[in-house]
């Protein structure tokens, strides 16, 4: 080809610059550090083993497997806050049509995750139609479903959980499917573990390599440019929307099979956790930037501050400022390195 | 020369206020059109009714001969009528083949496999912008590291590939230094050459004087003096911009001003 001249200067661009240009590099170094940290600070001998991943993986799954679907949300500029509580409400959607109703979970967890789909759109659609702030829009949302929860929950059980769902019809084929345990040597991993890997890695080719993927950086981007190029703008956060409410039903279904039951309560306060992830892992908050794997990484770093902070024999109460400090850091590093990474010129 | 797209006695108002009056235009194909004006005389409202924005009030929109009505940018944009508009053109964050192909992807494998043609997207990108003279360091690279005058020949380019007809670029050297612009017009006798017609919306003259075939003057919403470039100079361009006797006037208040 004629422009093979032309090429070497690709090579300037540099393969550190390249790498630095990803946007889950500031998440990677800090996962590394914190193992490296709780491995050496660990008085059980049980961090780095087998069981003691099987542990953090646990809690980063439920945290990861929705914080991936904030992070595209958020790549295209909005947020959702009532992710977390999207959790319990459908846990406790399933929970209730078993207890009341004695009905099939199959049957259950179908209109758990059309309810959840529903409200993604709902979200969406006002967002879109309004343009007012997701921030606010989807606040109010949270505290719709919040007080829902608890209000039908006490309406209609006469307490503040619902329990005996392993009696429904079907439990055990969708316990295997979304709750089992299988062991790798001598430890037991949640089957919610799989379920994050593979959607993180289904998220990352759809956000990467196909066209819905270029409409989400574009929509976060710039919309306006985006819709003078004939992007689908309004249809890509609509859709997102509702992922992100699934995402969150998935998290919900998990719980709700594994507990066999679900307090009101369950889900509140989680959506920090993912928005934490989504920033850890370099997603930008003003939108146009991030990466799946990134929030991933996000949720495995708080995975290993629940586990390593009790194996430290550190005091737990301390866990969300680490959290809180982490993510601080995290944000600073990850803005200096795509400052650096920009000024390639 | 046959016209590519014609306006015959356009008129466009909101309420009582009448933006445009009395407008026509025609645009040779393969030709560099410039539309002068300062600001405030309706070359805003001129760029709109030519790319869809706005409906004129009355007179009539000819594309190659045929009257037309655009109900969005989007027709008349499936039409052949590209805008690059000053600042949304590009997506700062996203990379340069990304920004080239954005609403136009091309995509390989069927159903829910379909992806992105990447390696095809970013040869393509390459290639055109090297058709166009435009020496690309990195087709990955975000399209905000680029300069702004590299950043609108990126968006002439794009343009051009998808098939515009006409390309009308609104000021797209008013935010630039002198080399910036230079480049910028540079890319737009490029475009020319590949057989575009270009409208080039400025309030700069001499930026006009260095592509333009012919040249209209908006001024009150009226066209006030049109010219083929064989029978006009640049000094006459200038003057007639600045509104001659005004600019007169103007230069003896400033000059006794500081005299005093």
């Amino acid at each position: 080809m004629s422009n093979t001249t032309t090429d070497e200067r690709v090579k300037t661009a540099g393969l550190v610059t390249r790498i630095f240009r990803r946007p889950e590099v500031g998440a990677l170094l800090g996962a590394v550090a914190i193992f490296i940290l709780f491995t050496s600070t660990d008085t059980t001998g049980n961090f780095a083993n087998l069981s003691g991943i099987s542990g953090w993986t646990d809690i980063a799954a439920p945290i990861g497997i929705v914080a991936i679907a904030v992070s595209l949300l958020m790549i295209a500029g909005e947020f959702d806050l009532s992710s977390g509580v999207m959790v319990g409400t459908t846990g406790l959607i399933i929970g209730m049509l078993v207890q009341e109703l004695g009905m099939n979970i199959w049957l259950a967890i179908l209109i758990a995750l059309v309810f959840a789909a529903g409200i993604g759109f709902l979200n969406g659609y006002v967002v879109v139609k309004t343009k007012l702030p997701s921030f606010i829009v989807t606040l109010a949302t949270f505290f719709i479903l919040k007080g829902a929860n608890m209000a039908l929950t006490m309406m209609l059980t006469g307490a503040v959980r619902v329990t005996g769902t392993d009696k429904a019809p079907g439990f055990k084929d969708a316990f295997n499917i979304f709750a089992t345990r299988f062991q790798i040597g001598d430890a037991y991993f949640q089957i919610s573990v799989v379920w994050w890997i593979v959607l993180t890695i289904l998220a990352t080719w759809v956000l990467t390599r196909t066209r819905f993927g270029n409409w989400i950086f574009a929509s976060g981007g710039d919309a306006n440019a985006a819709r003078n190029a004939g992007v689908k703008v309004d249809r890509t956060k609509i859709t997102l929307f509702m992922l992100t409410s699934l995402a969150a039903a998935l998290v919900g279904i998990m719980f709700v099979l594994r507990l066999q039951g679900m307090q009101a309560g369950q889900g509140v306060g989680q959506e920090f956790y993912y928005i934490i992830a989504a920033a850890v892992g370099g997603t930008l908050l003003t939108g146009g930037a991030g990466s799946a794997i990134g929030a991933s990484i996000g949720a495995v770093i708080m995975g290993m501050a629940y586990i390593g902070i009790p194996f430290s024999l550190w005091n737990s109460d301390w866990t969300s400022t680490f959290l809180g400090l982490i993510l601080f850091s995290a944000v600073m590093i990850n803005t200096f390195i795509s400052r650096r990474a920009k000024g390639t010129k | 020369m046959s016209n590519a797209l014609e306006l015959q006695d356009v008129e466009k108002s909101f309420g009582s206020v009448i933006a445009l009056q009395g407008v026509s235009v025609e645009v040779a194909t393969q030709s560099v059109t410039c539309i002068l004006g300062d600001n405030g005389a309706g070359k805003s409202t001129l760029i709109k009714i030519l790319s869809g924005v706005h409906k004129p009030s009355k007179g009539t929109y000819l594309l190659e001969g045929n009257p037309v009505t655009f109900e969005s940018p989007r027709t008349a944009l499936d039409n052949g009528i590209a805008t690059v508009f000053q600042d949304l053109a590009t997506i700062p964050l996203m990379s340069i083949w990304r920004n080239f192909f954005i609403g136009n992807e091309l995509r390989k494998g069927w159903g829910p496999l379909s992806r992105l043609d990447v390696k095809r997207m970013k040869e393509i990108t390459k290639d055109q912008l090297l058709e166009m003279g435009i020496d690309l360091r990195d087709p990955n690279q975000p399209i905000g590291t680029l300069s702004g005058g590299e950043r609108q020949a990126v968006a002439i380019a794009r343009a051009v590939y998808f098939g515009a007809k006409v390309l009308i670029l609104d000021e797209p050297t008013s935010a630039l230094g002198v080399r910036q612009s230079g480049i910028v017009l540079k890319y737009v006798l490029a475009a020319k050459e590949r057989g575009v017609a270009v409208i080039f919306i400025t309030h700069n003259p001499d930026h006009a004087m260095l592509v333009g075939d012919r040249f209209y003057l908006l001024n009150r919403g009226r066209l006030i003096h049109s010219w083929e470039r064989a029978n006009v100079s640049g000094d006459e361009l200038r003057k007639a911009m600045a509104g001659g006797k005004e600019l007169e006037a103007l230069t003896n208040e400033i000059e006794s001003t500081r005299n005093k």
